[in-house]
């Protein structure tokens, strides 16, 4: 039994977590129908600025000092990582501005598959900066409860559990909010009707920069959070994991439905439950693919899901493309 | 004061379909632009809205003057911050948006007036009020005009360019939308009324043009269209006397056969 409540904090938590990577990308697909290929190399980056801000008290490839950095030898409080975390979103948002600006922006009009395809591109320019900055191996992101754990009648749960599900919780509602906001309805206007939207004098580029801004911000706050203590690469950034884990949120985003926000949290925790009790338990009954069923499941999970229903679990039926 | 003078339009750089209109709206009056299928009408509101882009097309010739200033190749966020509103062909409700939220977007470029304009479409449209939190999307096509009415409104514009209004509207909601054109009419608002129901059109217009094939073939006070015997003839189908010329195709041919009649007679 104890077994059992571990698993399942350790799915929700894991599942907090692909709601936050989900909104990002539903955010995108909303406001601009691109499928945003450049979410890993993109998060990644994110999180490794995180690092070497409050880690390394200083700028990614800059020779400055962070001035508000933890002193030498201390980790961050709390409290200074919540503002170095709000500050790596700012710039998360303006990368966001960045690439849509640059690589986005002046491809409006084109197929949909050429957006695809660019963002994709974009995945692949990134990594070498990411690759430059972290040097070699993985690296700490600096949270103050580091692999500290919660014990709770004999079961073990890391604090990173519950800082994911409010992590995830803050996500959920900043995005609520910000759908009934002024440029939360222009975004959902331009979803359906975008010369409808334009003939309201709704800015549909502008609506395109805000939705990618929001985007990248979710993606990197996602990522940080993957980077804490129980999670693969134990609890860092790491090239090898990151890129790719970014990809199995696919599923997550497929099984909701692309353009739904509840959706993405749904569609997040189902997929989260199912990969970590197939890790646990599927493995533990058979010797063939041992943790591999972890991996595979989502996808399962998913195919049957897009028999059923191609357009997702919450998805708009028919996705309208204008 | 709205002018459009010798307007040239190409779709996918080679349908030619506006072919040097000419049209004006002044300052205070309803203008009906009418036509049959095809003839060009929602292009004309595309020009001057600037949704020209949307449709691969463009601008080839002539020019579109709003109070003095060339809006020829303006943003649309910008022709309706300018004062121009339209209501599009088809209404284009935001379906999967409320009731208030599809308001909303229409005061997108009017934040400031937000609230009043809410007021007055509400006062317009009580209807409205009863179906606020509603998707859009589940409303009757009646109601969905109505939204596209007030949401044009939210805008606050100087000119609106309705885009046949009255399409699949009962009798009834016919009548309604008319009035509430009068009303807007009486407060100062310019309109620019698209139709092919010329009786509601021309009742109200100041001043009436007919179009076809990209340009105008008539055009007079809306009183004296309304009075007169091709047009009539063409958009009511009243034939008179010995008319057994059934085969009508365009109010060009009606016209000339009419004056062929009367200079043989
Ligand atoms: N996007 C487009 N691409 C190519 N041709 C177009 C396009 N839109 C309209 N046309 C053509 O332009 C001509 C005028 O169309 P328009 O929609 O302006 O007519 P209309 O007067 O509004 O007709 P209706 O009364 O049926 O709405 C038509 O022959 C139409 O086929
Ligand atoms: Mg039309």
């Amino acid at each position: 039994m104890i077994i059992f409540w571990q698993t399942l904090a350790k799915a929700i938590a894991l599942g907090s977590i692909y709601a936050i990577m989900g909104l990002s990308f539903v955010i995108i697909f909303k406001g601009t129908q691109v499928l945003n290929f450049a979410a890993g190399a993109l998060s990644m980056a994110g999180a490794l600025f995180m690092s070497i801000l409050v880690v390394d008290r200083g700028f990614p490839f800059l020779p400055f000092t962070n001035p508000l950095a933890p002193a030498d030898g201390e980790t961050a409080g709390l409290a200074l990582w919540i503002v170095h975390l709000v500050i790596v979103l700012m710039i998360a948002a303006l990368m966001g501005l960045v690439i849509e600006r640059v690589a986005i922006r002046p491809m409006v009009g084109q197929p949909l598959f050429a957006m695809a395809v660019i963002t994709l591109g974009l995945e692949i320019a990134i990594r070498p900066f990411n690759l430059d900055a972290t040097a070699i191996s993985g690296r700490s992101i600096g949270v103050p409860w580091g692999t500290e754990t919660w014990e709770i009648g004999g079961a073990i749960f890391p604090k990173s559990y519950l800082a994911a599900v409010v992590a995830a919780a803050i996500a959920f509602v900043a995005v609520f909010f910000f759908y009934r906001s002024r440029f939360g309805v222009a975004m959902r206007a331009v979803a359906f009707d975008q010369e409808a939207a334009m003939a309201q004098g709704i800015n549909v580029g502008r609506v395109f920069a805000i939705a990618w801004a929001l985007g990248a911000a979710l993606a990197v706050l996602g990522a940080i959070f993957f980077a804490m203590s129980p999670w693969p690469p134990a609890g860092t950034v790491s090239l090898e994991i990151h890129p790719i884990w970014v990809f199995r949120v696919l599923p997550v985003i497929i099984l909701g439905g692309l353009d739904s926000v509840a959706g993405a949290v749904a569609g997040g925790l189902i997929i989260a439950i199912f990969e970590i009790f197939a890790g646990q338990y599927l493995s533990q009954w058979t010797s063939i693919l041992g943790p591999g069923y972890s991996t595979i499941v989502p996808y399962l999970v998913m195919l049957v899901v897009l028999l059923v229903r191609p357009y997702g679990l919450f998805g708009t039926e028919e996705i309208r493309r204008v | 004061m709205l002018e459009v003078a010798n307007l040239e339009v190409v779709y996918n750089e080679v349908i030619l379909v506006l072919r040097g209109l000419s049209i004006e709206v002044p300052e205070g009056n309803i203008v009906a632009l009418l036509g049959s299928n095809g003839a060009g009408k929602t292009t004309t509101s595309r020009a001057i809205t600037g949704l020209l882009d949307n449709h691969e097309g463009k601008v080839t010739k002539g020019s579109i003057t709003w109070n003095g200033k060339d809006i020829t190749h303006t943003k649309p966020s910008q022709i309706v911050q300018s004062g121009i509103a339209q209501v599009m062909e088809g209404r284009r409700c935001f379906g999967e948006l409320t009731v208030d939220e599809n308001l909303a977007t229409g005061a997108f470029t009017n934040k400031a007036g937000q609230k009043k304009q809410y007021e007055r479409v509400m006062e317009l449209f009580p209807r409205l009020q009863e179906r606020r939190k509603q998707l859009a999307g589940y409303m009757s096509g009646g109601e969905q005009q109505m939204l596209a009415i007030g949401r044009a409104l939210m805008a606050e514009p100087k000119l609106l360019i309705l885009d046949e209004p009255s399409l699949g509207l009962a009798p009834l909601l016919v009548q309604q939308v008319r009035d509430v054109i009068k009303e807007l009419n009486a407060d100062g608002m310019s309109i620019l009324l698209i139709e092919q129901n010329a009786m509601m059109a021309l009742s109200i217009a100041d001043y009436g043009y007919i179009m076809e094939n990209g340009k105008v073939v008539m055009d007079g006070d809306g009183k004296k269209l309304l009075g007169d015997d091709d047009v009539k003839e063409f958009y009511l189908g009243l034939h008179q006397g010995d008319d057994e010329d059934s085969g009508r195709k365009s109010f060009k041919d009606v016209k000339h056969y009419k004056r062929r009649k009367k200079w043989a007679s």
